[in-house]
């Protein structure tokens, strides 16, 4: 399929006069010269700046808070503590986009009452005139603790006689509730077929126990925001977030007041990759702010993000996986247990749905059990429990192939879920490419590349993530020279201003540059969900190939006026209206824009849109490696990443999202975890310890698009913002394995790790 | 003791003079003081390097100086980048070569790739990735922040 090398090709499968290019993005200059204001950038008239008390243990309970010390301290203007919420506030789940949250969890998230359940829970918060005397002020706030054990990973948690956070906690398991306190929040099964049966079919079985560590996404601008209580009553929040609209709803809930009393303005956003999707500080901002009458801003420390934010959850994992002689996967076995965190809810229920997305298995049983632990409350991150789960999966199938002697991607199609097969969930797929995906990794000049030289391997691996759809709003105003302004909710993380003003300008027949895109608060448009879910090119880009619909009709109308002809008889194709009839009669959009004023009136066009036409896109890695048989470093000499993206709208932002979503999952594999001590407290909460994938631990990424447009989507978007990052640690370990003929189970795969692998290989 | 320090400096430039608490990294005088918010706090540690600077002929991480330690140096921000006759080839490379996405690290990129290029005009990508070390990335993966320094080299020394 692919004659020659280039490091990044589209397959391409729709040509577009728009669409497929890549212009420059819209906030580009604002983002190379600094001009771009991001959350902490936020100054106004009467600024406070606040500071946060953390729980300096994982687990314990809070005797007293005094806090009068830091009251007298001059330049303090308030203090707040868990006390300082409604009594009796609302209870229930609020919808976060991808996840809900269960609205007493995330108040006591946000500021412990009873209970301090990790190192870094926001015990008390403090506003002060500079962010120095609050920074002193939290430190003459008294509290009384009673240190009580942490527990730290989910099988210590989930022993009989672990040391339980949450003494009203009953496990869920089965639609049943639990008669005693656990930390097992939950326990489901997905069921297809028999499993035994199955297991009895195989003619080779391989069952393999995982362990991986907690990693945080990793964005580098900590978490900044400034909320103002007006003397209104009106709530104004100016946050880094991926969902403004979910800050309001949270921020209701969790202060017991009408989402219509706030207003939350985004400012840009230093990164997030899901991490930035629950509130944390805003609440306690707003609390700071009602007390002391001014703005109050609040910037989190790297150490606070790592402590009090994100992560990604450990998990522990057993696997069981059958196959025939002639290559089919006749069975498999997944227990899937998760940390949540302090609080429930762990991805491992999209875990449980993506271990075994890619294969089409008659009999399979996949258990999963939500587990609390004394370390912050995980979020989602990217593509979330699919890259743990998958590292299980690809490495149990890696060894299938090999057992069986198949080639790995051989293998791989040979087992390939493809379009009416039944997910674990019940359902059918429907069209997807996970095939294509294979196939243009088989064909690629480097699988035909041979590996040389001693101590190098090559692995491969696939992932899936199924991709959100939710709502999205646009409005599309005309400007008189034949540009349009488009004002949309979601907040641009990754270039999105660019694949969402691209789709406008397709259907206009303009050019990118003739959009001026812009993100606006809560206030001024229509509800939009999170930039989350790889959904904002698909759904906002949706909302604004309709919104451009909308003018397209108003300009038909307008042009029907102006040449008192029938609607009906006008077009409006290739950036023109015309007359189906007179070939005289024709006028392009630029034309008719200058004439709208005195012809009627602006032009404003609008839509809100829900799709359900949710296209899951996968990715697939082919990575070779070379390790260092006396230190273990595993250095990364060439990789090269395989997603679907449908529709590449902006193939350099696709490339982009590819390549950060690999390395991400790169530093996942080899290198980046939460170090504890056995007090529960993070050793290594900052960069230098925690040490993220540099540019000099890195080749090129090398990307290849391949496009199966979803039929769910008019320019067929699936959405490529996760599935990056969920087959790298597999595809790690398997050419690890075959540089060195050792499995690796646990993550990461640091020098460490790779040396006690080798020496065991060696019998030293 | 006064509680604030008289400080005179040169920025971008222009002469600049203010006054800072003793405690107050040059990070902070530069966004706090000054209101030269595009250089970015990502760590305050020194590990991140969003708050690039030069400092005298040198790059340095701005919450590692004091703002008192700005007294008579020479000092360039991502304000003092472009010019009025347009961007630098490096933003502008940075912009053609689609080398930012959240765009919270690239300040940074750009003050280091341009004192890079100033000092070595044509760096291998090796020597570009060892240059760039102290700056992380989370988005992109590096490679189109690479590429668009080998892009604005090409573009510098044509």
């Amino acid at each position: 399929m692919t004659a020659t090398y280039e490091p990044n090709m589209v397959l391409e499968t729709g040509k577009y006069r728009v669409i497929g290019t890549r212009p420059v993005r819209h906030d580009g200059a604002d983002k190379v010269t600094g001009r771009a204001k991001y959350g902490a950038d936020f100054s106004t008239v009467g600024l406070l700046h606040g500071a946060a008390l953390r729980s300096p243990h994982a687990h314990a309970r809070i005797k007293s808070i005094d806090t009068s010390r830091a009251e007298a301290l001059p330049g303090v203007e308030a203090v707040v503590t868990a006390g300082d919420f409604a009594k009796d506030g609302p209870e229930g789940l609020v919808d976060l986009g991808e996840t809900t949250g269960n609205i007493a969890f995330m108040r006591g998230n946000v500021l412990a009452s009873d209970k301090a359940l990790y190192k870094g829970h926001v015990v008390a918060g403090v506003a002060a005139t500079s962010p120095h005397i609050a920074g002193e002020a939290v430190g003459l706030i008294d509290v009384e603790y009673e240190v009580l054990p942490p527990v730290l990973d989910a099988q210590e948690a989930m022993a009989d006689g672990a040391s339980i956070l949450h003494e009203g906690l009953r496990t869920e398991e089965f639609g049943e509730t639990g008669d005693k306190p656990s930390n097992v929040a939950s326990h489901f099964q997905h069921v297809l077929g028999e499993l035994e049966k199955g297991l009895a079919e195989a003619d080779v079985v391989v069952e393999k126990e995982f362990t991986t560590e907690t990693v945080h996404q990793g964005y580098i601008e900590p978490h900044p925001c400034t909320a103002l209580w007006n003397e209104d009553g009106r709530l104004h929040v100016w946050t880094s977030t991926q969902g403004a609209f979910t800050v309001r709803s949270s921020m209701a809930q969790i202060l017991d007041m009408p989402e219509s009393k706030i207003k939350v303005t985004p400012m840009e956003i230093g990164g997030g990759f899901g991490g930035k999707i629950n509130v944390y500080l805003e609440p306690v901002a707003a609390l700071l702010s009602r007390k002391s009458g001014h703005p109050v801003k609040m910037v989190m420390s790297r150490a606070d993000v790592f402590e009090g934010t994100g992560p990604t959850p450990g998990s522990y994992m057993k696997m069981k996986m059958g196959a025939t002689n002639d290559g089919k996967i006749t069975a498999a076995h997944a227990y899937l247990a998760f940390e949540a965190g302090a609080f429930p809810g762990s991805p491992v229920g999209a875990g449980a749905r993506c271990v075994f997305a890619a294969y089409d298995i008659p009999n399979l049983l996949i258990d999963g059990y939500d587990v609390v632990v004394n370390k912050p409350k995980t979020a989602a991150y990217r593509a979330p429990g699919s890259t743990n789960a998958s590292f299980a999966t690809e490495t149990v199938v890696d060894e299938l192939a090999d057992k069986l002697g198949v080639d790995p991607i051989e293998f791989r199609l040979n087992n390939a879920a493809k379009e009416g097969t039944r997910m674990a969930s019940g359902l059918l797929y429907p069209r997807i490419g996970l095939v294509e995906v294979l196939e243009a990794m088989r064909d690629h000049p480097h699988y035909e590349t041979p590996v040389e030289g001693p101590n190098r391997g090559r692995g491969v691996a696939v992932g899936f993530w199924f991709n959100a759809g939710m709502a999205s709003s646009c409005d599309i105003a005309v400007n008189p020279d034949g540009t349009i302004n488009l004002i949309e909710g979601s907040t641009d993380i990754g270039g999105t201003r660019a694949s969402i003003a691209m789709q406008a300008a397709e259907v206009l027949g303009i050019d990118a540059e003739d959009v001026h895109p812009t993100v606006v608060d809560t206030d001024s448009i229509g509800y939009t969900g999170v930039t989350g879910g790889s959904r904002t090119t698909f759904a906002t880009g949706w909302a604004a190939h309709e919104a451009a619909q909308d003018v397209k009709r108003q300009l038909v109308s307008r042009a029907a006026a102006i040449w008192d002809v029938d609607e009906d008889s006008i077009e409006f194709a290739e950036g023109e209206v015309r007359s189906k009839a007179d070939p005289e009669l024709s006028m392009s959009f630029k034309d008719l824009a200058s004439r709208l004023a005195d012809t009627g009136g602006p032009v404003v066009g609008s839509a809100s849109v829900d799709p359900k036409g949710v296209g899951g896109s996968f990715a697939g890695n082919i990575v070779d490696v070379e390790i260092d048989p006396e230190t273990g470093k595993v250095e990364v000499l060439r990789f090269t990443a395989f997603q679907d993206a449908g529709k590449a709208i902006h193939p350099s932002y696709v490339e982009g999202q590819i390549q950060g979503g690999s390395v991400q999952g790169i530093g996942w594999g080899l290198n980046e975890e939460y170090f504890y001590g056995d007090d529960g407290r993070m050793n290594n909460s900052t960069f230098l310890d925690y040490r993220m994938p540099t540019s000099l631990d890195l080749p090129m990424i090398d990307t290849v698009i391949v496009e199966v447009p979803n039929p769910g989507h008019p320019f067929g978007v699936r959405g490529v913002g996760e599935a990056s990052i969920v087959p790298p640690p597999a595809a790690l370990a398997n050419a690890i394995n075959q540089a060195v003929g050792a499995r690796l189970t646990h993550l990461p795969m640091n020098p460490v790790a790779v040396t006690e692998a080798i020496q065991e290989v060696n019998g030293s | 003791m006064p509680a604030k320090t008289y400080v005179q400096t040169r920025i971008n430039g222009e002469e600049v003079d203010f006054l800072c608490e003793p405690r107050q990294s040059l990070l902070e005088s530069l966004r706090d003081i000054l209101q030269l918010t595009g250089t970015k706090e990502g760590c305050n540690d020194g590990n991140c390097g969003a708050c690039t600077v030069v400092m005298d002929g040198r790059i340095v991480d701005s919450c590692l100086v004091l703002g008192v330690e700005a007294e008579g140096r020479d000092i360039t921000t991502i304000e003092g980048v472009a010019t009025p006759a347009g961007l630098h080839p490096i933003q502008q490379a940075f912009l053609e070569n689609a080398a930012l996405q959240c765009g919270i690290c690239t300040p940074g990129f750009i003050v280091a790739s341009k004192d890079l290029l100033e000092k070595e005009p044509n760096p291998s990508e090796h020597r570009i990735r060892e240059w760039l070390a102290g700056n992380l990335c989370r988005c992109t993966g590096y490679d189109k922040i690479v590429r668009a320094v080998m892009d604005a080299a090409g573009r510098m020394s044509a």
